[in-house]
């Protein structure tokens, strides 16, 4: 079975969860926003594989792997914007880029 | 168990840093230590292949993009502006209140559902047959295939889009407008750069 109980790999994954939230409301950055949503991402992945290894099925790695997927693509496509908007305004902060608010 | 709390330590420690650090480049570095990490704590809960894929899309992949985009934007004309954070604004004290809080109601949250949810089946290993197998290639590969198939082929047109999405996105428009409509396209081009000026001043 496990070694820790599950509610403490729940309550990591929590935690791990809200830094990510945190860095996104708090940093201006792009690039640093997306790590906080690869670092929630991370933290969902990382209560599936607990949940999995406590229930002895491994539908839950399924599903951690189709969100490591969905990370690259994320990554690949706001990384692509970022580049775009930064040739455009040589700035990078996400409060510049209002040009679509109309 | 003393594995399990050194690997929270540290990755509670490291993702602070990616959202606390002063640099981009600093919190790569962060970041790829809380992907090591995380990596070693799939290993102690038998993910072995989840493991592996960890350090190979997100530190192999993931990371370089980052990597090759803070390169590629440093390099422009004059310094990298960082952009304005929002993090020092953040009183300590309040800061603190907030992890305490957001530790309790974690700790207490993940017990209450603990007691809603059935308690796991005390002969999970033989559930899975052999215990050894478990996480490993075979044994994922296997449910992958036949009773997943579905999301792994949904997984496949996620990347298509993806693709396509960043041609599309950094490609070369130039390119691809026919010759006859260029001025028009050179127009609404200006045009929009004008718009972007505009907003820059404001």
């Amino acid at each position: 079975m496990l070694p820790v109980d599950i509610s403490s790999y729940v309550t990591l994954s929590a935690i791990l969860f809200f830094i990510g939230i945190a860095g996104i409301v708090l940093r201006r950055n792009p690039l640093v926003m997306l790590m906080g949503v690869e670092l929630m991402l991370n933290a969902s992945n990382l209560a599936l594989v607990a949940f999995s290894r406590a229930w002895g099925n491994n539908v839950g790695h399924i599903f951690a792997f189709l969100v490591i997927t969905v990370a690259a693509a994320e990554a690949a496509i706001g990384l692509a914007i970022v580049v775009v908007v930064f040739n455009r305004s040589a700035r990078v902060d996400v409060d510049d880029v209002a040009i679509l608010k109309g | 168990m003393i594995l399990f709390w050194l690997l929270a330590v540290a990755l509670i420690a490291s993702a602070v840093c990616v959202i606390t650090a002063s640099k981009p480049v600093y919190s790569v570095v962060a970041l790829l230590a809380n992907f090591a990490a995380l990596a070693i704590m799939y290993m102690s809960l038998s993910a072995e292949f989840i493991a592996v894929t960890q350090i190979l899309v997100y530190s192999g992949a993931i990371l370089i993009l980052f990597l090759f985009v803070i390169a590629l934007l440093s390099s422009g004309i004059g310094a990298f502006s960082l952009g304005t954070d929002r993090l020092p604004k953040i009183s300590t004290p309040a800061l603190i209140a907030f992890v305490v809080a957001l530790v309790s109601i974690a700790y207490g949250g993940a017990h209450a559902f603990a007691h809603v949810i059935p308690a796991p089946a005390a002969n999970a290993a033989a559930l899975v047959g052999d215990a050894d197998a478990f996480g490993s290639v075979s044994d994922f590969g296997a449910t992958l295939f036949t009773t997943q198939l579905l999301p792994f082929e949904l997984t496949a047109l996620i990347l298509m889009v993806a693709v396509i999405g960043v041609v599309v996105l950094a490609g070369d428009h130039e390119a691809l407008t026919p010759p006859d409509p260029r001025k028009l396209a050179k127009l609404r081009r200006l045009e929009r750069e004008a718009i972007l000026r505009e907003g820059e001043s404001r």
